[in-house]
């Protein structure tokens, strides 16, 4: 981030800061990089270079993506470091977390160091996430105090589960030593061998192999018993089912360490999504992700996660990839739908609109949790000292989702057309704005 | 010109087009052969082995006056990697006014319709539909029943694998048609139920057939077993249509088979042969109707 000494005054907006506990109309002064004053409006006492009016608007700690697929290095023709974050800034985060599963896989303290790199052009904060396992096979775990060294803020295989019980035994109890957080991507793929949806009625209807609930469910289940034995940090990634849910539900009762998020694609459509009604909109691979889209019954059951606090982050699982890879055969098409500029709105639209929570439980969501649970100082807040990441939003204003018009390099979402409700207005990143409407 | 469109999938095919699909079939059973295609180039795009499907659309389209070629999936560039739509792409810059696929992946045609400008017939895409089949298995019980209103028709076997099942039972439930599904859990699951209003998963087969009009067996779909242990002995003398056991079926109930069919396994050799059966009828019924897909898709049909 470039560090040019410089200060930005953001007025008149509604500042949501759960983790100061303030939900105010007041003035923020961004100076070298850090929030250098919260006050009344019109009560700032230092001078700023430049302003920004929030009337209207939410000005709220930077958001945070917890799970992130940038594709480099390796998969540029999907994604760069440069264009995601650029996506990013569009979408409101101020930082994102990049998964490893990147080709070679990130499970270096070089590759690592090499994303971190100012010559990939982020525009926003990239934390990685790097691989549990050398190459995430599964077998031989990594180097995690050298990770973490090199920047890495929590260990995965993100892409496939750390299946085999004694492996992730393992990688819980090195990581608790280190206190990284182990982030699990929750398929016990035995069950999910060439699936490409979810089971049920429209998976046998399309003629579909479907993946049963009980493979995401089964493996939380465990990884939480396994959490309680070691006292490690888990962290469940995208989670879609009930099961699952229960599971990380006991873990939060017996007071474990172990969180979860959701995307906002679970948390807005089902399975019964993927069948159109006219035949030439069929097997359309934009609603194919894993973990798939679930039943009705499973996204009600996320709701009420998302406002009881079971859930305890939005996460986009942002998965890029090329028009040309996505428009096959549903099943020979990759999983995944590119997701972070439309997380905030999906949010606003589906969660806040529809009353399931408020807005200051939204921007908990996006900001103070995961900054918690990944251990993000001074970020998730706007308290004076913390880092100058701010996201600037209207939650009234309506806009249209227009993919051609993406800053990913990847066109590949679901909501290409929709009309939204809640607009990023600016996203400000170490007191620079990067991205205004 | 008359419209030119794709048939992808009876769920979504409107019954007034069924009905229509089926009195032109009829028409071309009467008439036969005639040159209503003579300019129309005609793909046949096989992924999968096919023997009755593949060779009646190509009677089909060459009764009709069309130029066909027929590229299977070991004999083509397919082979040497070459993806769907670009194949797609390819025989389109050849001229090619309407492609007839089989695929072995669910949806592969409606992926292939979508990327295209010329129609594109599904003949059978994976486990989701065969709609050729499905008109045609219609077009034989109408022979032999006045109506489908009121039918009570039995699917025995492989459920889960077939895509004839979910074509017979999309069209014939829309007709007023009662089918019950039958097969043991893994092969027919609970959920097989949910496929259409006026369907349901019976387990047994005596309770499955009593009564009915229709009988159709299904083959076991060896090729697409994947990590299933089925009991091939037990299945046989739990599932196997018998002359004993269709006794239980209406006197003059029908028995079908979508092809190909294992004598011994399914089906026995005696019932296949019976008078009651109308496998054979099924094949020959197959290329009328096809005609009349063919002639509709490219809006020859008058």
């Amino acid at each position: 981030m470039s560090a040019k000494p410089k200060s930005l005054l953001i007025r008149n907006g509604r500042v949501i800061d759960p983790a100061s506990n303030i939900d105010a109309e007041m003035d923020i002064l961004l100076r070298d990089g850090e929030v250098a004053e919260v006050a009344k409006k019109g009560k700032t006492r230092g001078s700023a270079d430049e302003k920004f009016d929030a009337r209207g608007m939410i000005v709220a700690p930077g958001f945070i993506d917890m799970h992130v697929h940038l594709r480099e290095p390796g998969q540029a023709h999907k994604e760069t470091i440069a264009s995601g974050t650029r996506a990013a800034a569009a979408g409101g985060f101020t930082s994102v977390c990049a998964m490893p599963n990147t080709n070679p896989v990130n499970d270096s303290a070089e590759i690592t160091a090499w994303m971190l790199s100012p010559e990939r052009g982020a525009i926003v904060n990239v934390f990685p996430i790097a691989a549990a396992t050398v190459g995430s096979k599964g077998q031989e775990l990594t180097d995690f105090r050298g990770l973490q060294k090199a920047g890495a803020v929590a260990l995965t295989d993100d892409g496939k589960p750390i299946l085999e019980d004694e492996i992730m035994r393992d990688v819980l109890c090195a990581a608790a030593q280190v206190g990284l957080p182990v982030i699990q991507h929750a398929e016990d793929t035995r069950m999910t061998a060439g699936c490409s949806m979810n089971a049920g009625a429209t998976a046998f209807r399309l003629g579909l192999r479907g993946m049963p609930d009980e493979a995401e469910a089964a493996i939380v289940e465990r990884d939480v018993k396994l959490a309680a034995a070691t006292k490690a940090r888990l962290h469940v990634a995208h989670i879609s089912t009930a099961g699952a849910l229960e599971a990380v539900r006991k873990g939060k009762r017996e007071k474990l360490a172990v969180s979860c998020e959701i995307t906002p694609h679970h948390f807005t459509l089902i399975d019964e999504d993927v069948e159109a009604r006219d035949s030439l909109a069929m097997y359309d691979s934009r609603f194919k992700m894993n973990p798939p889209l679930r039943s009705a019954a499973d996204r009600e059951a996320m709701l009420a996660a998302l406002a009881d606090g079971a859930i305890d982050a939005i996460a986009t699982d942002h998965a890029p990839h090329s028009a040309s890879e996505k428009n096959a055969e549903f099943e020979q098409a990759p999983f995944g739908i590119t997701g972070l500029e439309t997380a905030l709105a999906l949010a606003v639209t589906h969660l806040y609109r529809e009353k399931r929570i408020t807005l200051r439980r939204l921007v908990e969501l996006f900001s103070a949790t995961p900054a918690r649970l990944l251990n993000l100082r001074g970020r998730g807040s706007l308290a004076v000292g913390s880092h100058a990441d701010v996201t600037i939003f209207d939650p009234a204003k309506r806009w249209t989702y227009d993919t051609e018009k993406s800053a990913s390099k990847s066109k590949n979402s679901p909501f290409g057309g929709w009309q939204l409700y809640g607009k990023v207005m600016a996203t400000v990143v170490d007191g620079n704005i990067v991205y205004r409407f | 010109m008359a419209k030119r469109r794709s048939l992808l999938d009876l769920e979504h095919l409107s019954t007034d087009d069924m009905t229509g699909l089926l009195r032109l079939a009829r028409r071309m059973q009467r008439g036969g052969p005639r040159p209503l295609l003579r300019r129309n180039r005609i793909a046949l795009l096989f992924y999968e082995s096919s023997t009755r499907t593949r060779v009646s659309f190509e009677f089909a389209a060459k009764a009709l006056g069309a130029t066909t070629s027929v590229i299977t999936a070991t004999a083509s560039s397919i082979e040497k990697g070459e993806s769907l739509l670009d194949t797609g792409y390819t025989l389109r810059a050849l001229g090619t006014d309407l492609i007839v696929m089989r695929h072995p992946s669910s949806g592969a045609p409606h992926v292939l319709a979508r990327n295209l400008d010329i129609p594109v017939v599904n003949a059978g895409d994976g486990l989701h539909e065969h709609p050729s089949q499905g008109l045609l298995d219609a077009y034989t019980i109408l022979r032999h029943k006045k109506n489908l209103k009121g039918l009570r028709v039995a699917i025995v076997g492989d459920i889960f694998h077939s895509r004839v099942a979910r074509s017979a039972t999309q069209l014939l439930t829309r007709f007023g048609a009662h089918v019950t599904l039958c097969g043991p859990p893994e092969l027919c699951p609970e959920i097989a139920s949910t496929l259409a209003k006026n369907s349901s998963v019976v387990r047994h087969l005596d309770p499955a057939i009593r009564g009915v009009d229709v009988v159709m067996m299904l083959r076991i779909q060896k090729e697409r077993l994947a990590g299933m242990n089925l009991d091939i002995p037990a299945y046989v003398a739990a599932y196997q249509l018998t002359a004993d056991k269709l006794r239980i079926a209406k006197k003059d109930a029908i028995v079908m088979h979508p092809g190909p069919m294992l004598r011994g396994l399914e089906i026995a050799g005696e019932v296949a042969d019976s008078s009651q059966s109308v496998i054979r009828e099924q094949v020959e019924n197959g290329v009328a109707v096809r005609m009349a897909i063919l002639a509709w898709c490219l809006g020859a049909a008058k």
